[in-house]
């Protein structure tokens, strides 16, 4: 009798083992029918961490700047709204009317002070970095002096929004802002930038990434029919050589562009020129990857158009750190290249199982995917937006001993940094 | 790039933030030790020579003396040097590993990305690679695959295409396009094909080029050679397809391909959307040979609105069937072809067959849901002209709009057919070699109907006129100069009869 029963539990304890196999931590679920596409579910570390809605899960308080730092700067230039800086401008104003938003700031989990740092730019559109040190920091004293919130706790329960090149170290010369490192004011505090590089001075630890803003009318604009054929293999626009800076090469996106031109400019499958065509969003639709290398710096809104356009993203930048990487399993949507391997692009491309193809075109299909990317004008739920709020509410609740400073500790220096940045703005 | 002014001050700003750096450890040497002041006397040498020869030799000398051909970077510069360079402005430095680490705060790692310049690594060969290249387009040809599956037609359905044709010269040519239609398209067919005059090895060697599923039946009568009687003749024949579908129970969707149309292949895509009897906007191509006869203002207004006619259905605002659009033959009558090889205008009837298409079960014997306002076929058998599949239906409304209500026009209705005298090389095989050239200017068409050469020929005529002239000139030797072949020096013995001619006669 005793043997009967063991046996049984041994049959059933079989059965249970083969029917719900171990569950691994980051697993995507099985294909749901999405619209008439088949698409695969993303599932974060923590699940479908993108679906997630932050309204109920913080509060934020927008600071009340005089329009000189905000408002002012952008009636100057009205290119600052679409460049690919922009989401400064676009955070604010979402915040102003979201819900979670709080007047009382005795209950905000987080403090956002709106200052446009990058919106000071030359006649080609560039922004010069120059100021934006001394514009941050007569930020900070503003806020510190009429608010004791930035003196509680000394900016860890604020958050900055700083989309430039290399985010607070504030230079576009990637030398320059190593040495600058990040804003002294800012080290305590959570900075949500483009910038991302492992071991790099201008990215801290707890940053949020996100990606450069692409205006998303213009991209819905130049959608064409999802039946075209994808015929193109390979597809990039963009500068190799930098002709006005560094001639020969090699500083330029660390040599990384200019041998993808030397490798590949004769190659068939590489549709790669400097041409500016006009139907640069159509032709990324009829493309199977794009090709996503650094230029002067690691990010470009490159990511987000392939993103959008399900064209598989090739990513040529070493220890790049791509938007929202906590929420977003990068490596199984696009394709990671080593700076070194790039003269072997093509046998690395074409050696890719084509149902691992398959399956990255339907992980980009996901439309939440796609929402994660943009900045929409109004907001919509799931959007890049959503994904900030969503990241900022992960880094809740905010750790007592290591948030709020005991009464007369001081650990920022305020005349830490260049000599020029301490002049007030 | 183009470089304002002001672009350029900035890059100039950019650049005058190397040079800042660059000055920076010199001057420093200087004050040091000796050989720093070494190092600054070559550095004006350098800066010197360069001056002269006008380019960047300083880095040449470093990549001759440190640069390794064991290694594939062609254009490697090592990292550990710094070069100092003035010429022509602008001055770019290596930065060397550690003082990239002494920015960093101790605790973190060294980093394994250098800023600085880097080497553009160029592999031996950069040529495409055969066989990465096929394996590159075989992952496109299976993305496409799977695209077509996932927005393409869901569950397609077979299709049976019906084409009436028979032997002629321009058999071949308008065979060979419906063939290479067919065989473009992603989906199962047959293809029907009945020939007028039996069923003959000719089109059965064309057909089998294909490698579709054919089924290749004849009918006895022969071609008639009137347009009217031919159009009747093409109606019988396509009755005939669709007696074969009945009788082996074909499944899936009836076409009818003419095969001098012209059809694209998203026809093929939308005509899977049909449930019993669908029309879809066939493009009428009359082909105007005879423009110069018309009158100026008739070509004035073509010329305006070039409108080609186009038949289907009619929808009204909400894309309901509300009536058919037909071509209206009397404004060109008179100049509509009657005979097979006449030079007019081929008409097409008031609608084509080419428009529509037909769920093969609604010509099943004994289908249990054919709907009630299908006609049987067997009442057709004796009856002369068939002019349309509506002719099929009792009700004509139920007939299903395609192609966004006939808005778009997917294939194109076109009769052109050589003279009825011409002659081709049997299967266009020519054997045995031609031996002789003939230039066509010098042979007239024997038997040519004088009714056929109209005044807009004149060239023509006198091309003809000019044939006939010649000869005179020189009869002895006609043979021998349209032989003009690699022979030379017969050439040249005709040239000189005819140079003898012609003193002779001057």
């Amino acid at each position: 009798m005793k043997m009967l029963t063991n046996i049984w539990r041994l049959i059933l304890f079989g059965f249970l083992c083969t029917v719900f196999p171990s569950m691994e931590p980051m697993r995507t679920g099985a294909i749901k029918l999405h619209r008439t596409q088949p698409t695969e579910r993303i599932s974060g570390s923590a699940g479908d961490v993108l679906d997630d809605d932050p309204v109920g899960r913080l509060k934020v308080f927008v600071y009340e700047l005089p329009s000189k730092y905000n408002k002012k700067i952008l009636q100057k230039d009205q290119r600052c709204l679409t460049h690919m800086f922009a989401a400064e401008i676009f955070m604010h104003r979402f915040l102003l009317s979201s819900a979670v938003r709080t007047l009382n700031p005795e209950e905000a989990d987080w403090f956002y002070t709106p200052v446009y740092t990058t919106c000071d730019l030359t006649p080609n559109g560039l922004p010069l970095p120059f100021k934006s040190p001394r514009m941050m920091r007569s930020a900070i004293q503003l806020i510190s002096s009429n608010w004791p919130y930035w003196n509680r706790s000394e900016g860890a329960d604020h958050f900055f929004l700083v989309p430039h090149d290399f985010g607070a170290c504030f230079h576009y010369q990637e030398e320059k802002a190593i040495e600058r490192g990040i804003l002294p004011l800012l080290q305590r505090a959570t900075l949500v930038q483009t910038f991302g590089q492992r071991n790099h001075v201008c990215l801290k630890e707890g940053s949020i990434t996100i990606p450069p803003y692409a205006p998303p009318q213009k991209m819905q604009a130049h959608l064409i029919d999802e039946k075209t054929p994808r015929s193109i293999f390979v597809y990039f626009r963009g500068l190799f050589y930098d002709v006005g800076n560094d001639p020969e090469g090699g500083y330029y996106a660390r040599g990384a562009r200019a041998a993808v031109w030397e490798n590949f400019k004769d190659n068939p499958l590489f549709d790669v020129s400097t041409k500016h065509p006009t139907t640069y969003y159509e032709d990324m639709q009829r493309a199977i990857f794009c090709l996503c290398p650094l230029g002067w710096a690691p990010w470009s809104p490159r990511l987000v158009e392939a993103v959008i356009f399900g064209c598989i993203p090739v990513i040529i930048a070493d220890d790049i750190v791509l938007p929202f990487a906590d929420a977003i399993p990068w490596e199984e949507i696009g394709v990671f290249v080593d700076e070194k391997d790039v003269p072997n692009l093509d046998t690395i491309l074409t050696s890719i199982p084509v149902e691992v193809i398959l399956r990255k075109q339907r992980l980009l299909a996901n439309p939440s995917m796609k929402q994660a990317m943009l900045f929409p004008q109004p907001a919509q739920p799931g959007d890049a937006f959503h994904q900030v709020l969503n990241g900022l509410a992960r880094k809740l609740p905010h750790d007592r001993s290591m948030v709020y400073l005991k009464p007369g500790q001081k650990i920022l220096n305020w005349t830490a940094g260049p000599i020029g940045d301490l002049k007030p703005w | 790039m183009k470089l304002s002014a002001l672009h350029q001050s900035y890059l100039n700003r950019r650049n005058n933030i190397f040079r800042g750096q660059a000055v920076d450890p010199s001057a420093d040497g200087a004050m040091k030790s000796p050989a720093a002041v070494f190092w600054l006397a070559l550095h004006g040498l350098c800066c010197l020579v360069s001056l002269i020869l006008g380019f960047r030799f300083s880095r040449l000398v470093f990549f001759l003396l440190f640069s390794t051909s064991a290694t594939t970077n062609l254009y490697t510069v090592p990292l550990q040097q710094v070069a100092e360079e003035a010429s022509g402005g602008s001055v770019l430095h290596f930065s060397s590993t550690p003082a990239v680490n002494q920015e960093l705060p101790v605790n973190k790692t060294a980093p394994r990305v250098v800023v600085g310049r880097h080497g553009i690594r160029i592999r031996p060969w950069p040529h495409p690679n055969p066989v990465e290249v096929m394996k590159a387009h075989r992952i496109i040809e299976r993305v496409q695959r799977e695209q077509r599956a996932q927005f393409g037609v869901k569950n397609p359905r077979n299709l049976i295409a019906v084409t009436p044709t028979y032997v002629r010269t321009f058999q071949t040519l308008h065979l060979t396009g419906v063939m290479h239609s067919l065989m473009l398209v992603p989906y199962d067919l047959v293809w029907i094909v009945v020939e007028a005059g039996g069923a003959s090895n000719e089109t059965a060697s064309l057909i089998a080029k294909s490698g579709l599923t054919t089924i290749h039946t004849g009918v006895k009568e022969r071609m008639p050679s009137l347009w009217a009687d031919r159009h009747r003749f093409e109606a019988k024949m396509r009755l005939h397809a669709l007696k074969i579908v009945r009788d082996r129970k074909l499944d899936g969707i009836v076409m009818f391909m003419d095969d001098s149309n012209m059809h694209s292949m998203e026809l093929f895509d939308e005509i899977q959307n049909v449930k019993w009897v669908g029309a879809l906007s066939v493009g009428i191509l009359v082909h105007s040979t005879n423009v110069g006869e018309s009158s100026l203002s008739d070509v004035q207004k073509e010329a305006d609105n070039p409108v080609i006619p186009v038949q289907g259905p009619a929808c009204n605002s909400s894309n309901i069937l509300v009536g058919w659009h037909t071509f209206n033959p009397l404004p060109l009558k008179e100049k509509s072809a009657n005979h097979i090889d006449d030079w007019g205008m081929v008409l097409p009837r008031k609608l084509e067959w080419a428009g529509f298409v037909l769920n093969s079960r609604l010509l099943w014997k004994d289908f249990s849901d054919k709907p009630e306002w299908m006609k049987d076929l067997i009442l057709f058998d004796e009856v002369d002209d068939v002019e349309s599949p509506l002719l099929l239906l009792k009700d004509a409304s139920i007939v299903e709009p395609l192609g966004s209500c006939g808005r778009q026009v997917m294939l194109w209705w076109l009769r052109v057919e050589a003279r009825t005298d011409s002659k081709f090389p049997p299967g266009w095989v020519i054997n045995p070699p031609l031996e002789i050239t003939v230039p066509s200017k010098r042979t007239p068409w024997p038997d040519i109907p004088t009714e056929h050469l109209t005044v807009d020929n004149s060239i023509g005529a006198q091309e003809q006129i000019g044939v006939v002239k010649r000869p005179a000139k020189a009869k002895g030797s006609r043979s021998k100069r349209s032989s003009r072949s690699r022979r030379k020096h017969e050439a040249r013995t005709v040239e000189t009869q005819v140079s003898e001619k012609q003193t002779k006669q001057n």
